[in-house]
């Protein structure tokens, strides 16, 4: 069956280009998957180069290809060698979309490892789910999605609050100031924050969201100052964290009073700003680059050497890199005829690796990933200090803020 | 009460960080009429400049700040005489060739310094918060605003009690006349944009240790300056001194009372309106057409 109908493409597509350019794309929709062949197997990497978000889409390139290449180097899946197609997105969800589409229709990538952004995200993935195909996205990001076409292996916001907020209500006290840039993803975990201080005793003194790319916070300052938080709750994103954390020290407020405590502060936002401004404050992460394993340390070790000893690991790349080694995993139990993205995903579910942060499962529910929750506190040289780590894996709740909601194997369910 | 004075000081401070990146804005564009779209990209290479002798000579930022300025006025008076001077008299052109130099001195460094997001440390002098009418302020936002205050004075003298700001004043009111009275248009026009380069890379020096420092961050500020320079009246030095406080208190007072999304909003729309009926900004000089 698999081998006639390649030779139904191969003719198809023959056909096409016999008949002219503008001709294929009749075929290309009555064509079958995306299919790896010829001891190849296509992904597409999906991280912008350039354009604002580069900074961070960078390091989760080179991630990508580090573990890619390490795979080759290995030998590959069964003899085939994992063949990365690089796109440039260059931070634009637009162009996103349409590098996706290129990806799994023209080159027929067998999955696409991509996006830093939720709107990139969401750009995307219609093109996934029209084509049958499969995205891997690494970042942490707000939940509240269900798509058999993705797999998430970055924290939702049970993974990164649920043992976060209680320990900083007991630890600093109950006021809260939440602060964050203004889009879906920090009001989303807020919701679910503001929801886990009501079960805890806390109380909300602010809310409040700052523009994207945002760099003045004298007036939030100001605020502060007069609601005394016990902690301000960050979910600020890109330069403005680190024009937050350089302003906040330099109005002389103190960490051990007031720290922040921010879901999205990593190695790569310290780096930023210079561990002086960052040190003090807290983070709720599934992965440190201090983290104390070996498979962590051949990690580290195996980025600085491909990539420059002043490189740091954070907990999106290392997303990344674990989430490559999964889709080996899941293509390893695959026959070389059957490797296409249904039959990836299926492989995927419940598929298990040692991840440098500890051992990871994919959800077969969900699709989203059972991750290790961390507490640490920066340190002024730039690293982190593991305060806190889980005794138990935490599973995956993409709707932890919505109790009527599920996501299940046919998709988004009503709980009755 | 004490809110209230912590908010005049916070306005104070975003007001002083406005003029410090309008003020050379408003000289190349308030004389030499060049609507120059790499103004964010000269305060972006003077963060840059920052960073670079820090890191790499080990410079701390006061002692950086002369050869920051030379070296980006440099870079303005470069483009001056190699692009802009070539484009005398059109306007359109001009303002396509700033945003072409301005995207390729942002391309230029992300290539050559990577993109990732740099900082400078705050001078260790400067890095506590002092006591002010019993409000604690950052010593750092005060020191912006006294150097502020002090390059605004610098470019006023300049601009009126030099023989260069003569001849300049001259130039704006006719270049032909003035020409004919043996001024060399061309060496001032050099001279004043070098300038002009050189204040917005002072600026993009002084607010590195409170913002970040990465290859786009000048497209914000282009803005801010454009704003400040356009509600104050364009070649008004005292407007665009003016209208950088007003904006900086009431984005202060706005995002105080609400956040900063809405103060972003109310005073853009502000501005708008502002100018469908003052099309020449808030604070005109009246010249001779």
């Amino acid at each position: 069956m698999g081998i006639s109908r390649r030779t139904l493409i191969k003719n198809a597509a023959a056909l096409g280009a016999f008949t002219g350019a503008g001709f294929p794309h009749i075929w290309i929709k009555n064509a079958d998957l995306a299919r790896a062949a010829g001891g190849e197997i296509k992904v597409g990497v999906l991280f912008s180069l350039t354009g604002t978000t580069a900074i961070i889409e960078e390091s989760l390139n080179k991630a990508t290809i580090l573990a890619i290449e390490e795979i080759n180097a290995a030998g590959g899946i069964k003899g085939s060698k994992i063949v990365p197609i690089v796109e440039d997105p260059a931070s634009d969800p637009a162009t996103f979309s349409e590098k996706a589409r290129k990806l799994v229709v023209g080159d027929k990538c067998v999955s696409v490892f991509g996006s830093y952004t939720s709107a990139s995200r969401k750009a995307v993935l219609p093109v996934f789910e029209r084509q049958n195909n499969l995205y891997w996205y690494p970042t942490l990001y707000e939940g509240r999605e269900c798509s058999k076409n993705v797999i998430y292996t970055g924290a939702v916001p049970n993974q990164q609050q649920d043992e976060f907020v209680p320990w900083l209500v007991k630890k600093f006290g109950k006021k809260f100031y939440l602060i964050g840039s203004n889009y879906i993803y920090p009001k989303e975990e807020n919701n679910y924050c503001k929801k886990l201080l009501e079960k805890h005793g806390g109380e909300v003194v602010a809310e409040e969201y700052v523009p994207l790319g945002h760099s003045e916070f004298s007036s939030v300052i100001n605020k502060i100052r007069s609601t005394q938080p016990n902690v301000i709750f960050s979910t600020v994103v890109g330069d403005s964290v680190v024009a937050l954390h350089r302003q906040y020290r330099a109005a002389g407020l103190d960490p051990e009073k007031m720290p922040m405590a921010s879901l999205t502060t990593s190695e790569n936002e310290v780096a930023a700003m210079g561990g002086d401004a960052a040190a003090g404050h807290f983070t709720s992460a599934p992965y440190f680059q201090v983290h104390k394993s070996p498979e962590n340390e051949k990690f580290v070790a195996a980025y600085q050497k491909r990539w420059g000893a002043d490189k740091v690991t954070h907990f999106v790349s290392e997303a990344c890199y674990f989430q490559t080694y999964l889709f080996k995993q899941a293509v390893e139990k695959l026959a070389t005829s059957d490797i296409t993205p249904p039959n990836i995903r299926d492989a995927v579910k419940g598929a298990e690796t040692i991840a440098p942060q500890g051992k990871v499962r994919i959800e077969s529910e969900n699709l989203h990933t059972w991750l290790w929750p961390k507490i640490a506190q920066c340190k002024s040289n730039g690293q982190f200090e593991i305060l806190v780590e889980t005794k138990e894996w935490l599973k995956p709740v993409p709707y932890a803020a919505y109790p009527g909601q599920v996501c299940t194997e046919k998709g988004l369910a009503e709980k009755s | 009460m004490d809110q209230f004075f912590e908010q005049i000081i916070t306005g104070l401070s975003i007001g002083s960080i406005l003029l410090l990146v309008a003020l050379g804005l408003s000289i190349i564009y308030g004389s030499m009429g060049i609507i120059n779209l790499a103004h964010g990209e000269f305060v972006m290479l003077g963060a840059y400049t920052a960073w670079l002798l820090q890191s790499h000579f080990g410079l701390g930022l006061l002692a950086s700040l002369i050869p920051i300025f030379v070296a980006v006025a440099l870079i303005g008076w470069v483009i001056e005489r190699f692009v802009l001077s070539l484009l005398n008299n059109r306007p359109l052109d001009t303002i396509l060739a700033t945003w072409g130099v301005g995207i390729v001195l942002q391309q230029g460094v992300r290539l050559t310094v990577g993109s990732e997001l740099r900082y400078v440390q705050l001078p260790p002098s400067l890095s506590d918060s002092m006591v002010i009418v019993g409000l604690s302020v950052s010593s750092y936002r005060v020191f912006l605003f006294l150097v502020t205050i002090v390059l605004f004075a610098v470019t006023w003298l300049l601009m009126n009690r030099t023989t260069i700001g003569m001849k300049l004043r001259a130039i704006m009111q006719d270049r032909s006349v003035a020409a004919s009275f043996g001024i060399n248009a061309k060496r001032v026009y050099g001279l004043t944009f070098a300038y002009g380069a050189g204040l917005a890379g002072l600026a993009g020096a002084l607010v590195s240790p409170l913002k970040s420092v990465s290859p786009d961050m000048g497209t914000g500020y282009v803005v801010d300056a454009f704003m400040v320079v356009v509600l104050g009246g364009v070649q008004s030095l005292a407007g665009t001194v003016a209208s950088a406080f007003i904006l900086g208190q009431l984005s202060g007072a706005i995002a105080f009372l609400q956040n900063d999304t809405v103060a972003k909003a109310l005073v853009l729309l502000a501005i708008v309106v502002l100018i469908r009926f003052r099309p020449e900004g808030l604070f005109t000089t009246r010249v001779r057409a």
